[in-house]
C-alpha cells in the first residue's frame, strides 16, 4: 500500500502520465427494497447498487474508500488491470479496510469498457456491495450509439447470506423447489413409457444426482439496477436512437438469459473488450460477466428487457420506453431446465452403470429428445466439428455416443439438407456437452449467442504458442456442498505458481454437474473458441457441466492474484485459488521473497 | 505498463525511496476466513410430535440432532425419547454424543457414547455408526452399540422422501433394533428387538425450517423382547396417529 501511495504521489508530480481523478466511496449499511421484500444489506454511498464510476482511459484514479461498517471490507475492481496490491482481495492483495478506515486506491486506467466493482470480503457482495464501472476509451469506439445505460443484474434473496450458506451446507437442496415429483414421474411415464421412466429415475438415483440441480439458490427476486420486476427500472429513448446497454451480472449465483422482445441486439463487447458485432435475439450472461449490446428501437413504444434465470425459477425485468410509466408485456417463465446424462459426462464413478438404459432414460428426458437428435445432426456439419473442443468430444458421455451411433442412418441420408439446417438456432452449442439439458435456445426461435460467436475486435496480444498447459479440474460434492479445484478446497491448497512472461494454457475440466464462472484476477483470460488471434479476451469464463474449456493467459502481471468460481457460495465452499506470479519487473516483491511464507502459509 | 514508469523514475531519482520499496516486498499471507475451514452448526428436529395410540395412550416424542463442525469433523448431540403425557414421565430417553468424519462421497462414520435412561436401570454404550445417502435416495443411519456390561446391539434407520409436489412430501421411515445378547433388566431379548415404521405427510411452510406433518406409526416388539413385555404387562406394539413438525434452526 505504501508503494501504491507513493506511486500515486509520483504520478501527480509527472503530468506527462496523464489525467488524475479523485473519487470517494463510502461503504454503508443500507436497506434494500426489492418490491417483494425489504432487507438489510451493504451498499456504496448509501445505496445498493453503488454508483456508476465513470473513468477515462489513461487516467490515474485515486479512490478514497471509507468503511462505515463495523467489519472489515474491501473493493475489488472486477476486470480492471492494475497492480496487484490495488486489486482489493483481503489476504491476497492487501489486509482489507478496517472499520472506520479510509483506504485510498491508486491505479492507472489502461483499458476501456464496461466493468464492475464489488466487495471481496465475506458475503458482502451478495449482501449488496457492488457497483458498476464505465471507462470511456482514449480513441473512438468501433461502433456508434446515441445513449448508454448500465443494466446491472442481481439475484436478491430474502435470507441472509450466512444463512444461505449454512442451509446449503446442511441440505444442499434446501432451496431447490424444481425437483422431480410424483406428478412428473407419471407425465414422463405417459410420454416415454413406464419402464423408460423407471430406468431413468434409477440411473439418476444410482448416482444420487438430481436432474433439477441447475440452480442452488432459488427464491430470489431478480433486480435490474436495484429495481425488482414490480419496480420496473425504465430507460428512456427517442425512437431511432442507438442505445448501448451495458449488461453486468452481479448476481451471487444466477445466470440470466436476456432478451428484449421486439428488438434485435448487437453484441459489441464482452467483459469490457470489444468483439466483432454479433446480432442475437437472446444471450446468456454468466455470473460476473458483462455484455454490451446495441439496440435500435424505431417505434414509440415500450420494450421489456426480460432476464430469465437459467433454471427458469426467477427473473429480472426492466423497460425501455419513450417516457416514464410505459410498459410492455412481460413474458412468462419457460419450463424449468433439466440436466441430462450428457451433463454428467465428467462425473466419476459412473462405471458401474448401465449405459444402455441410461441412454434411453436420457433420451426421453423432458425435451432432450429434440435436443439430442437435432443437435447431434447439426454437429455433424464439419465446420461445427472443427470448432468443437477435441477433449470435449473425448469426454462426451458414452450413452450419448451410443445413441448417436444407434441413429437410423438411412433415414438421415434420405433427409433433405434444407430440413437439416436448424432454422431455430438449434439446441447445439460447442460450449455445452452434446445433448446437455442446459443448451439455451432463443424464445422467439432466433439466434442465441454462443461463446463460439465471440471474436475479438482487436487482439490484445500477439498470437503465440502457450509455454505450458495447466489442467484444472473443477470438482465438487453436491451432497456435502463442497466445491474444489482438483479435488482440493482452498483451505487445503497450495498456490498456483506462474512465471512472469509465460503464456499459460489453462485446461478447465468441469467434472461437476453445475456451471462454474471462473474468474482470474489481474490478467486476461483469452478464451479459445478456435479463432486463433481473434479469440475473445475475457475476465470470467463459464465452464458448463461435462465440458472442457481452454483459456490462455499472458502472464504479464507480477504479484499474487485470486482465481475462483464467481458463484458466491461455491467460492466460499472452496472453489478458490491463490495465484503467484514469480519474477517480472518487481521480481523482488513477487518472486523470491515469497517462497518462504507461501510454502509455510499455504500448506 | 505506464504504471511502472513512475516507479522506475522514482527508484532512479531518490535513494530515500528504497526502504519504502523494501517494506512493500513483504507479501501478504491469507489469514482471512476464506482460508479457514468453514464451520457449520445446526439444530434439526427430525421428529417433534404428539402420538396417540390405539389404546388411548398419549405421548410426546422427539428425535433431535444438534451439530457443529467442519467438512472434516462434526460433533453431534443426538437425542430422542418419549414422554407419557398422562403419566407425566419419560418412557425412554436416549442421548448420544458422537464425533463424525466423512469416509466416502456419501457416507460418514460416527463414534462416541450413548446414554440411555430406559425403564429399569440406566445404560451406557459405546457407539460406532455410519450415516449417509444410499443409492436411490435412501437416507441410512446405522449404529453398533456395546454396553458397559458387554451386551451388543445394532439399529438401522432408513428413510425415503417421496415428493408429491415440491412442498408436499411423504416420508416413509423404518427403524429396526437388533440385540446380539439378552439384557433382561431392560427387557431386551436376543434377536430382532423392535421395529417402528412410519409414514408422514409434511408441508414445507417456512423454507425447510418448519414443516408440519401428520402421519401414522406402527410399533412392534419381537421374539423374547415381546415375551418380556407381555410378562411385564405392557404392550407389544400397535398403531399410533402422529401430529408434529420437522424443524431446522
Amino acid at each position: 500500500m505504501k508503494k501504491a501511495l507513493f506511486a500515486g504521489a509520483v504520478c501527480l508530480l509527472l503530468p506527462t502520465i496523464g489525467l488524475a481523478g479523485e473519487y470517494n466511496l463510502t461503504v454503508d449499511r443500507v436497506e434494500i427494497d426489492t418490491g417483494d421484500f425489504v432487507k438489510q444489506g451493504i451498499g456504496y454511498n448509501g445505496k445498493s447498487p453503488g454508483p456508476v464510476m465513470r473513468f477515462k482511459e489513461g487516467e490515474n484514479v485515486s479512490i478514497n474508500v471509507t468503511n462505515n461498517l463495523n467489519e472489515t471490507t474491501s473493493i475489488h475492481w472486477h476486470g480492471i488491470i492494475l497492480p496487484f496490491d490495488q486489486d482489493g482481495v483481503p489476504g491476497i492483495s492487501f489486509p482489507g479496510i478496517a472499520p472506520g478506515e479510509t483506504f485510498t486506491y491508486n491505479f492507472p486506467i489502461t483499458q476501456a469498457g464496461t466493468y464492475w466493482f464489488h466487495s471481496h470480503s465475506g458475503f458482502q457482495e451478495p449482501d449488496g456491495a457492488y457497483g458498476s464501472i464505465v471507462i470511456e476509451p482514449d480513441g473512438r469506439e468501433p461502433f456508434r450509439y446515441d445513449r448508454d445505460y448500465v443494466v446491472q443484474l442481481t439475484d436478491k434473496h430474502p435470507d441472509s447470506s450466512e444463512r444461505v450458506m449454512r442451509n446449503l451446507k446442511v441440505m444442499s437442496d434446501y432451496y431447490n423447489r424444481e425437483q422431480q415429483t410424483v406428478g412428473e414421474f407419471f407425465s414422463d411415464a405417459a410420454e416415454n413409457g413406464l419402464m423408460n421412466t423407471v430406468k431413468d429415475r434409477m440411473a439418476w438415483g444410482d448416482m444420487r444426482m438430481m436432474k433439477a440441480d441447475v440452480e442452488d439458490l432459488q427464491g430470489f427476486t431478480g433486480l435490474i439496477n436495484g429495481k425488482g420486476p414490480k419496480q420496473n427500472w425504465t430507460g428512456i429513448f427517442e425512437p431511432g436512437e442507438r442505445i448501448r446497454l451495458r449488461f453486468i451480472n452481479s448476481s451471487a449465483m444466477t445466470y440470466f438469459d436476456i432478451r428484449i422482445p421486439g428488438l434485435n441486439m448487437t453484441v459489441v463487447q464482452a467483459d469490457g473488450n470489444n468483439v466483432q458485432p454479433v446480432n442475437v435475439d437472446e444471450f446468456r450472461i454468466g455470473v460476473a460477466e458483462t455484455y454490451d449490446v446495441i439496440v435500435r428501437p424505431k417505434d414509440e413504444q415500450a420494450y421489456t428487457i426480460f432476464a430469465e434465470s437459467m433454471g427458469r425459477t426467477g427473473y429480472a425485468r426492466a423497460t425501455l420506453a419513450t417516457e416514464k410509466g410505459m410498459e410492455a408485456a412481460v413474458p412468462g417463465l419457460r419450463e424449468p431446465a433439466r440436466l441430462t446424462m450428457a451433463d454428467m459426462g465428467g462425473m466419476t464413478g459412473m462405471s458401474g452403470m448401465n449405459h444402455g438404459g441410461m441412454g434411453k432414460g436420457d433420451m426421453m428426458g423432458s425435451g432432450t429428445m429434440s435436443g439430442m437428435d437435432h443437435g447431434a445432426m447439426k454437429d455433424m456439419d464439419h465446420s461445427a466439428m472443427k470448432d468443437m473442443d477435441q477433449s470435449a468430444m473425448k469426454d462426451m458421455d458414452q450413452s450419448a455416443m451410443k445413441d448417436m451411433a444407434g441413429m437410423d442412418h438411412s433415414k438421415m441420408a434420405n433427409m433433405d439438407h434444407g430440413s437439416m439446417m436448424m432454422p431455430e438456432g438449434g439446441a447445439s452449442d460447442p460450449f455445452y456437452a452434446q445433448g446437455s439439458g442446459l443448451i439455451p435456445t432463443a424464445a422467439n426461435g432466433g439466434k442465441f449467442l454462443s461463446y463460439a460467436d465471440l471474436k475479438a475486435q482487436k487482439p490484445l496480444y500477439e498470437e503465440r504458442e502457450p509455454t505450458r498447459e495447466i489442467e484444472l479440474r473443477l470438482t465438487g460434492n453436491m451432497e456435502r456442498y463442497i466445491w474444489s479445484i482438483n479435488d482440493v478446497k482452498y483451505e487445503d491448497a497450495d498456490p498456483i505458481r506462474l512465471k512472469y512472461g509465460e503464456r499459460v494454457r489453462f485446461k478447465f475440466v468441469n467434472e461437476t454437474m453445475m456451471t462454474h464462472p471462473m474468474h482470474l484476477h489481474g490478467m486476461w483470460s483469452i478464451l479459445d473458441v478456435g479463432a486463433g488471434q481473434w479469440n475473445p479476451i475475457k475476465h470470467t469464463v463459464s465452464v458448463q457441466p461435462g465440458t472442457t474449456v481452454y483459456v490462455e493467459t499472458e502472464v504479464d502481471a507480477p504479484g499474487q492474484w485470486a482465481f475462483h468460481c464467481h458463484l458466491s457460495y461455491h467460492m466460499a465452499a472452496g472453489m478458490f485459488r491463490k495465484i503467484i506470479v514469480e519474477g517480472g519487473p518487481e521480481s523482488n516483491q513477487a518472486g523470491s521473497g515469497e517462497h518462504s511464507d507461501a510454502i509455510g502459509g499455504d500448506a | 505498463m505506464k504504471f511502472w514508469t513512475p516507479l522506475i523514475a522514482s527508484t532512479v531519482l531518490g535513494l530515500g525511496v528504497i526502504p519504502v520499496l523494501a517494506s512493500a516486498q513483504e507479501r501478504i499471507q491469507d489469514t482471512t476466513e476464506r482460508k479457514q475451514p468453514l464451520n457449520v452448526w445446526g439444530a434439526q428436529f427430525e421428529e417433534f410430535e404428539y402420538r396417540y395410540s390405539e389404546d388411548d395412550e398419549e405421548l410426546g416424542v422427539w428425535d433431535t440432532d444438534f451439530f457443529y463442525g467442519t467438512d472434516n469433523f462434526k460433533a453431534r448431540w443426538l437425542s430422542s425419547g418419549e414422554y407419557a403425557i398422562e403419566g407425566r414421565s419419560y418412557e425412554k430417553v436416549e442421548n448420544q454424543l458422537v464425533g463424525q468424519i466423512p469416509i466416502s462421497k456419501f457416507f460418514d462414520a460416527k463414534a462416541g457414547i450413548r446414554f440411555d435412561t430406559p425403564e429399569g436401570p440406566d445404560r451406557t454404550y459405546a457407539v460406532l455408526g455410519f450415516a449417509g445417502l444410499a443409492p436411490q435416495w435412501f437416507e441410512i443411519d446405522t449404529n453398533f452399540y456395546v454396553s458397559k456390561d458387554g451386551d451388543t446391539s445394532a439399529d438401522l434407520d432408513a428413510e425415503y422422501e417421496l415428493l408429491l409436489t415440491n412442498y408436499w412430501i411423504l416420508t416413509a421411515s423404518l427403524d429396526a433394533t437388533v440385540a446380539f445378547s439378552e439384557d433382561r433388566e431392560i427387557g431386551v431379548g436376543k434377536g430382532l428387538v423392535s421395529t417402528e415404521t412410519g409414514l408422514r405427510l409434511s408441508y414445507d411452510l417456512i423454507g425447510r425450517a418448519f414443516s408440519p406433518y401428520v402421519g401414522i406409526v406402527h410399533e412392534r416388539k419381537y421374539g423374547s423382547t415381546a415375551d418380556f413385555a407381555r410378562a411385564d404387562g405392557s404392550g407389544t406394539g400397535g398403531w399410533l396417529a402422529v401430529v408434529g413438525a420437522r424443524l431446522f434452526f
